[in-house]
């Protein structure tokens, strides 16, 4: 029986790689009795997923906001760019 | 997706795309003055390369292609100055909540509510970003290249100079730490301390 240590690095890997099949059917019937792993394997998703839509939403100003360059920074930049 | 935009004189990208590059660096460098002097660089080269931009695709894209790849310099860079040992990772107790025996101690805990809403929240990922920000830059740009940029596993050995099998170990430690420090912050379950 797979322990929830090995289980969790299982889960990890799982998210960079397919496992080998033994590995792979070790986990799930893991996953399907631990409910504990289970609901740590969906928060490294949840992770994952609210990343991935955070940066997807770079150009809507809306849900990044308060996210923007400095004035001085903005005045640097173009200053910058007038004289390379 | 960026609007598409015809070429605009090179004093008006600040204003165009300056905040989207921003938000871009941000997410993926964590130090807003690191994240202001990358856009400023990305603008330079973009100005000396200008001539090349073919138009096929957007210049905003064509922008983010270059901050892309000054991000990854610095990763590479920042992997140089703080190597990891070669024996890999120090154990520490605390990155596995486990007993002798490989049992939860404490398990995990319910985030509350539904949990695939949880990233509408915005002071979730306010708080995502720290944790990241707490990281150490070994374990957080690993991260940020697999699971912000979904780089594939070989593509980060090269950049960041670690075997496959010490990434799989700074991955599954940056995720536990992360998943961690959630826990701790967003759900008040510990006192928090500042990091």
């Amino acid at each position: 029986m797979l322990s929830c240590k090995d289980a969790t690095q299982l889960i990890s890997r799982s998210m960079d790689t397919s496992l080998p099949i033994v590995a792979r059917i070790r986990l799930r019937l893991h996953l399907r009795i631990c409910a504990w792993c289970a609901r740590y394997k969906q928060q490294l998703l949840v992770i994952r997923d609210t990343l991935r839509r955070a940066d997807a939403a770079g150009d809507r100003p809306e849900e990044r906001a308060g996210e923007t360059l400095s004035e001085d920074a903005r005045e640097r930049i173009r200053k910058s760019l007038r004289n390379p | 997706m960026m609007r598409k935009a015809g070429p605009v004189d090179p004093t008006e990208w600040v204003d165009r795309y300056g905040d989207y590059l921003f938000r871009y660096a941000m997410l993926r460098l964590r130090d807003r003055s690191r994240a202001e002097d990358l856009v400023q660089e990305t603008f330079l080269a973009a100005l000396k390369v200008r001539d090349s931009f073919s138009g096929h695709s957007s210049e905003g894209t064509w922008l983010v292609a270059i901050l892309k790849h000054k991000i990854v310099d610095h990763f590479r860079r920042q992997s140089r100055e703080v190597p990891l040992p070669d024996e890999g990772l120090p154990d520490s107790p605390a990155d596995e909540p486990f007993d002798a025996n490989g049992h939860w101690t404490t398990g995990p805990a319910e985030w509350g509510g539904n949990p695939a809403d949880l990233f509408r929240q915005k002071k979730f990922l306010e708080q995502l970003t720290k944790c990241l920000a707490g990281l150490s830059p070994n374990l957080a740009n690993a991260f940020t290249l697999r699971e912000i940029d979904g780089a594939d596993t070989q593509e980060i050995c090269k950049v960041l100079r670690v075997t496959e099998t010490n990434l799989w170990v700074i991955l599954h430690r940056a995720r536990a730490r992360l998943r961690d420090c959630l826990e701790t912050h967003w759900l008040g379950k510990r006192p928090a301390e500042e990091s």
